[in-house]
């Protein structure tokens, strides 16, 4: 068994002092699996994920990042150690080009790096490589969650976050864009993805958390996850029901 | 109605764009509309006029080349104003709104620059009194451009150091890491903090930047009309009008808008007399607000 590469553990963490969102749930990841965060609306999924990002205050618990403790790193630091995150609205720089949004995230490596990762990554996502000069704003959704993770994966992350890809896309895109993520699993990224999708992340996933009230309710392999009367009573018997 | 308003409101106008980039950029990266912008410029200015009339005791020809009022002694009193925005800007920062921002809400913020600014203003009139200065007061003879306007040397210069340094802005906003930094910072600050930019590495740059330009507009400013102390807080309505009418955040808008203001300031003196220049900006900046308060090249909030 490998060590997990990112662990969160006893996260506390709110927006207001006093009132926190996050109530002790912990979190894992691997190298080369996905990791999914499942769980009912305002579980507290994207707040423990922007908590493991640098975004949302750590009152207690640890978050550490292939053994180097990142609870007190500021949030610019983060993609530095290999943490990259793709929160779910707002994750493109809309008034500027695909080139540049790209441009901005691979300035943190060195010079002599640079062009040649902006390249593998337009490699990586043809469709963007087309549309360099595009504004971000004018991409369809699909494309700017393309924008978005070839953001993120530009510098090569250890550790990819992503925050519900699929959120508002038509399912011929929700398709595309989880066949990347299985593709950035072959690279050796370990991923972390909250999802409301919960049959398609669990379809990819390797393992999976289910979060309720900000804690931890549910954990396990994708597949136990997926058969467990349990986990479909607390919610995704309704979600499947909805999608149907 | 003759066209020598276009000439004159195209010289002051480039002035007012320079100093509304700063304000506009300082406004979409700081959120709070910073009225210590104006003594920039006021300080810039009068720093050019101790650094110019230094070096014209030192050698008197630097006082003059070729048709202009001025020579390069005001040149390198241009740079060292520009340098004294520069610090003005970023002492700013450190000492007064770098606490403020991180436990205040933006009129706080706001409260604190108008303060800021009076205190500004009052020690540079304690230091220079509020009589009105000139860099030179030589006699410019203006020359006929055809169709009945009449520009001075001076104008055209200004004019020409204020299109040189938006070219300058431009290429740092464009082609540089600082530059995209500042306009990611500016459209999404946690976006930006996700890609690895320092925000508070961002914040300075702003200052910098602004504090820069409004400091070389002072100094164009004291060029083409005089120096007084109050220079910067009278400039601010046109600014404000400008930086809104061109979109908050906006570097070609604030361009814009302060060319359209300072044509529509020369076009409303050529009308109706000098009294009421002020109100054409202020009418302007109404009208805006009312009609399309997002400006000409903003963003949806
Ligand atoms: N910026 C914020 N400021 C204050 N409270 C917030 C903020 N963002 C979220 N919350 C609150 O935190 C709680 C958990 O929200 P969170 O977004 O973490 O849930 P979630 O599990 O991601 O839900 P969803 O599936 O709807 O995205 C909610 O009650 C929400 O109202
Ligand atoms: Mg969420």
């Amino acid at each position: 068994m490998t060590a997990p590469i990112l662990e969160a553990t006893r996260i506390v963490a709110g927006y207001e002092p006093g009132l926190p969102i996050v109530r002790g749930a912990s979190i894992a990841a691997k190298a080369g699996e996905i990791t999914a965060i499942l769980g009912p609306n305002g579980a507290g999924k994207s707040t423990l994920i922007k908590a493991i990002a640098g975004l949302v205050l750590v009152s207690s618990g640890k978050i550490t990042l292939a053994d180097a403790d990142i609870t007190e790193t500021p949030a610019h630091q983060h993609i530095r150690q290999g943490l990259a995150f793709v929160p779910q609205t707002e994750n493109v720089f809309a008034g500027m080009s695909v080139e540049e949004n790209l441009k901005i995230a691979v300035h943190i490596l060195p010079k002599a790096a640079r062009a040649d990762r902006l390249e593998k990554t337009f490699a990586l996502f043809p469709d963007l490589a087309r549309q360099r000069q595009l504004l971000a704003g004018r991409l369809s959704g699909g494309q700017r969650q393309m924008l978005a993770a070839a953001r993120a994966l530009v510098v090569e992350p250890r550790v990819l976050m992503l925050d519900e890809p699929s959120a508002g896309l038509s399912p011929k895109f929700v398709a595309s864009v989880f066949a990347k993520l299985v593709e950035i699993r072959q690279i050796g990224v370990a991923i972390v993805l909250v999802e409301q999708n919960v049959r398609a992340a669990l379809a990819i996933a390797d393992r999976a958390y289910v979060l309720v009230e900000g804690e931890n309710r549910h954990e396990g392999t994708a597949r136990d996850l997926a058969n467990d009367p349990n986990v479909a009573a607390l919610y995704f018997g309704a979600h499947t029901e909805r999608a149907a | 109605m003759n066209l020598q308003f276009v000439a004159d409101g195209l010289a002051m106008g480039a002035m007012i764009g320079l100093g509304a980039i700063g304000l506009t950029l300082t406004y979409s990266i700081l959120r709070f509309a910073n009225f210590v912008h104006g003594e920039f410029i006021a300080w810039g200015a009068y720093t050019g006029l101790v650094v110019a009339n230094g070096l014209i005791v030192l050698s008197p020809k630097s006082g003059s080349f070729g048709p202009f009022s001025f020579g390069w002694a005001l040149l390198i009193g241009l740079f060292a104003a520009m340098l004294c925005g520069v610090a003005l800007a970023l002492l700013v920062d450190k000492f007064a709104f770098k606490q403020l921002r991180m436990q205040s809400n933006t009129i706080v913020l706001v409260i604190a620059s108008f303060g800021l600014s009076l205190a500004l203003r009052s020690l540079l009139e304690f230091f220079v009194t509020s009589q009105p200065a000139y860099y030179s007061r030589d006699i410019q003879m203006a020359v006929p451009l055809g169709l009945g306007v009449r520009v001075t040397p001076d104008q055209l210069l200004v004019l020409a150091l204020a299109a040189g340094l938006l070219v300058v802005v431009h290429v740092i906003l464009t082609r540089t890491h600082a530059g995209r930094a500042m306009r990611a910072f500016s459209e999404n600050p946690l976006l930006a903090e996700v890609a690895g930019i320092d925000g508070a590495a961002v914040v300075r740059m702003t200052w910098a930047l602004g504090g820069a330009l409004a400091a070389a507009s002072g100094v164009m400013l004291g060029i083409t009309v005089q120096i007084r102390p109050t220079m910067g807080f009278d400039m601010l309505l046109p600014l404000f009008a400008a930086a809104i009418l061109g979109g908050i955040g906006s570097v070609p808008g604030a361009v814009m808008g302060g060319l359209i203001i300072g044509l529509a300031e020369a076009g409303g003196v050529q009308l109706f007399g000098g009294s009421y220049r002020a109100a054409v900006a202020f009418l302007i900046l109404i009208a805006v607000l009312l009609v399309r308060p997002n400006g000409l090249f903003g963003r949806r909030p």
